[in-house]
C-alpha cells in the first residue's frame, strides 16, 4: 500500500461464519466510510463489530462479500503488506515487552525499510505528538503507567504514516479520567492529521464523542443504524437503537453542540437579570446549570465579554423537537 | 606414569616416586598429590568434560528448538515429541552404551548420542513453554503490524521465549554435567575418567575426591553462569531490572550498619 493521506474504506456484503456456528459472526455488512473520518462500529458483545475490524487488515478472513480501501479490494494485496499500511491499536495494547518504546515505535518503519535518520526524527516527532518526551524512547514498557503505554501503542500504530487506522476499544482499560484525557487528545491529533479510522468500542458515549459516523451493531452482526451521531439520537431506526442508545438521548444530542452554534434570541433592550453564560459552553452543561439554579433563560457572551443574545430553555426544548440539529 | 603400592593391599597410587605419607596411607584427601596432578590429571579432564557438556547441550538445543517450533505452530507433534523426549530419558545411560557401542563404536560419538538424548526431554518443553507462554495480545499487535511468520518467530516469540529457555538450558546443562562423568564407561575422557581410575586402583580417595568435586564446582559454575545469562538476556523484565538496584540497596545497607557499629 502506499502512503497517502486517508483512504476511503467499503465493505460489500462483507460476510464471516465460522465453522460450527449457527448464525455468522458478520452478515451481510454493507458500509461505506468516507476518507478521513471517525467511523465508531459500536454494539452488544457478540455483535460482530471487532469482527468487522479485524476483516479490514485480514486477521480474520472474509467468508465473502469484499472490502475495499480505495476501491482496491483487500484480497489483492498480500496480507502483510497490506497490515504494513493499517495502523493497528487494541485495548491492552499489546507493546513488545522486550523493546524499548523507541523500538516499539520504530517496528513498522525499519519493515518498511526507512533509513536510521528518518526513523529516530519519526519517533521524536511521534512522542511528542501522542504526549510523551522524546527521552521516553529509552524506556521499557513494564516501566509506563497503561495511560502511558496506551500513548505508545498510537504513536507506534501511527508511525509508517498509515491513511488507516483500526482501533480496537483501544482505550477500554484505562481509568475514566485518563480515558476522557487520551480521547480528547486523539480527537485533537486526528483533526491534524485526518486520517481514516475505525474505531471500535461498546460504549456508546464513547461512540458519540469520537465518531464522525456511528455503525451501531446487533446481536448476529447486524448492521442496525449507520449515520451521523446526532442523527442516529435524532432518529433512531428501531426499538434497539432506541435503547441502545438510552432514554436520555435527548442530552446526548446537546452534549455535541455548544452554545456558539444555536441560533440565538435578540439582545432584548434595558436591562438583563438572568444569568451569564459564555458562549464556548456546550448546551448539555449549560441547560444542567439552568435547572440546577432555576433560570428560564440566560445571556450568552462571546470570548470578548460582549452579549450575543438570548437563550431560552424553551429554546433548547425546541432544538430538540426538530428532527435533527444539522 | 608408574603405578605401585608401597603398602599391598592399598590403593595403586600413581607418580609413586613422590608419594607422600598422606597419599600412602590413603587420607580422604591429599593436597600436595592433587596439586602434583593438577596439569597432567584434571586440567585435561576438566576441558574434556566441558567439551563433552557443550557439544551435548548444543546439539540436544538445536534438535529441541527446531522441535519445539514445530509444535507450537501445529499441536499434533506435541505427544510424539514428548513421547520421544520422555523415552530417551527412561533408558538407563549404562543400557544405552550397551546398546548403542556395537553400533557406533567405543567413541565420543557413542557419549554424545547419550548425552543429547538425556537434554531432549528438558530442553524441549522449556522452549515449547516459553513459546507458548508469549502474550496473545503481543501476538496480536505483532500480526496486525505485519510482521511475517519468520520476523514473528525471531524478533518476537523467541526473544519472550528466553527467561524460559535459559532456564531448560541451565536444568539441561547441570543435568550433563553429571551425567558426562560416566562418559569414561566408554571413552578415556571427562572427569570420570579419573574417578574410573581411582575406583579401579582400589579406591584412591584424593584422585575420587577431587574429581568428583571438580564436577560440583563445574555444575555450579555453569548454573551460576546461566543466572547472569538470564539477566543479561531479559533486560526488560521488572525482576531482572530491579536486581541490580537490590544489590546496591544491599551493599548501602552493609556500609550503614559497619558506619554505626
Amino acid at each position: 500500500m502506499t502512503t497517502q493521506e486517508a483512504a476511503e474504506i467499503i465493505f460489500d456484503h462483507a460476510t464471516k461464519r465460522y465453522q460450527g456456528r449457527s448464525g455468522p459472526a458478520v452478515n451481510d455488512l454493507s458500509l461505506e466510510i468516507p476518507a478521513g473520518v471517525i467511523c465508531v462500529l459500536v454494539g452488544p458483545s457478540g455483535s460482530g463489530k471487532t469482527t468487522a475490524l479485524k476483516m479490514v487488515n485480514r486477521l480474520i478472513p472474509l467468508t465473502s462479500g469484499d472490502i475495499r480501501l480505495d476501491g482496491r479490494s483487500i484480497q489483492s494485496f498480500d496480507p502483510v503488506q497490506l497490515r504494513r499500511g493499517i495502523g493497528y491499536v487494541i485495548q491492552h495494547v499489546g507493546l513488545f515487552p522486550h523493546l524499548t518504546v523507541g523500538k516499539n515505535i520504530a517496528m513498522t518503519p525499519k519493515l518498511l525499510g526507512w533509513d536510521r535518520a528518518r526513523i529516530r526524527k519519526r519517533t521524536e516527532d511521534l512522542l511528542i505528538q501522542v504526549g510523551l518526551e522524546p527521552s521516553d524512547a529509552t524506556r521499557y514498557p513494564s516501566e509506563l503507567s497503561g495511560g502511558q503505554r496506551q500513548r505508545v501503542g498510537l504513536a507506534r500504530a501511527m508511525a509508517a504514516d498509515p491513511p488507516l487506522m483500526l482501533m480496537d476499544e483501544p482505550f477500554g482499560a484505562i481509568d475514566p479520567i485518563i480515558r476522557s484525557r487520551l480521547q480528547d487528545e486523539f480527537l485533537g491529533l486526528h483533526r491534524a492529521v485526518r486520517k481514516t479510522v475505525i474505531f471500535v468500542t461498546h460504549d456508546i458515549d464513547e461512540a458519540i464523542k469520537m465518531g464522525d459516523r456511528i455503525a451501531i451493531f446487533r446481536e448476529g452482526g447486524m448492521l442496525e443504524q449507520y449515520g451521523p451521531p446526532d442523527e442516529i439520537l435524532a432518529r433512531p431506526v428501531s426499538g434497539f437503537v432506541e435503547r441502545f442508545v438510552g432514554s436520555d438521548r435527548g442530552l446526548k444530542r446537546l452534549a455535541l453542540r455548544k452554545v456558539s452554534e444555536v441560533e440565538l434570541d435578540p439582545v432584548p433592550p434595558g436591562p438583563f437579570f438572568g444569568p451569564q453564560c459564555p458562549d464556548s459552553k456546550v448546551l448539555r452543561d449549560l441547560l444542567s446549570e439552568m435547572l440546577t439554579e432555576g433560570a428560564r433563560e440566560v445571556m450568552v457572551i462571546d470570548g470578548g465579554g460582549h452579549p450575543r443574545g438570548v437563550l431560552s430553555i424553551d429554546r433548547i426544548s425546541e432544538l430538540l423537537r426538530t428532527r435533527a440539529l444539522a | 606414569m608408574a603405578y605401585t603400592s608401597p603398602d599391598p593391599g592399598g590403593p595403586v597410587i600413581p607418580n609413586f616416586q613422590v608419594t607422600s605419607r598422606c597419599a600412602s596411607q590413603n587420607k580422604l584427601f591429599c593436597w600436595d598429590w592433587f596439586a602434583k596432578n593438577w596439569h597432567s590429571v584434571f586440567v585435561p579432564a576438566l576441558l574434556q568434560h566441558i567439551e563433552l557438556m557443550f557439544i551435548a547441550v548444543a546439539v540436544g538445543f538445536a534438535l529441541c528448538l527446531g522441535a519445539a517450533v514445530i509444535t507450537y505452530r501445529r499441536r499434533g507433534w506435541d505427544v510424539p515429541f514428548t513421547a520421544l523426549g520422555g523415552f530417551f530419558y527412561a533408558i538407563p545411560a549404562i543400557a544405552a552404551f550397551e546398546i548403542l557401542v556395537p553400533v557406533t563404536g567405543l567413541g565420543t560419538l557413542t557419549v554424545e548420542i547419550v548425552l543429547v538424548s538425556y537434554t531432549l526431554l528438558v530442553l524441549y518443553r522449556s522452549i515449547l513453554t516459553g513459546l507458548r507462554g508469549v502474550d496473545p495480545e503481543v501476538l496480536e499487535s505483532a500480526r496486525g503490524m505485519g510482521l511475517t511468520r519468520a520476523q514473528l518467530l525471531f524478533k518476537v516469540e523467541l526473544p519472550l521465549a528466553m527467561p524460559s529457555i535459559i532456564a531448560g538450558l541451565r536444568v539441561a546443562t547441570v543435568l550433563t554435567v553429571s551425567l558426562a562423568t560416566i562418559a569414561a564407561y566408554v571413552i578415556p575422557a571427562g572427569l570420570g575418567d579419573p574417578i574410573f581410575f581411582a575406583m579401579g586402583n582400589g579406591d584412591f580417595n584424593t584422585e575420587l575426591v577431587a574429581a568428583g568435586v571438580l564436577v560440583v564446582l563445574l555444575a555450579l559454575a555453569m548454573d551460576r553462569v546461566f543466572v547472569v545469562a538470564q539477566h543479561l538476556c531479559v533486560p526488560w523484565s521488572v525482576s531482572g531490572r530491579g536486581s541490580v538496584p537490590r544489590a546496591v540497596r544491599l551493599r548501602q545497607r552493609l556500609a550503614q550498619r559497619q558506619a554505626s557499629g
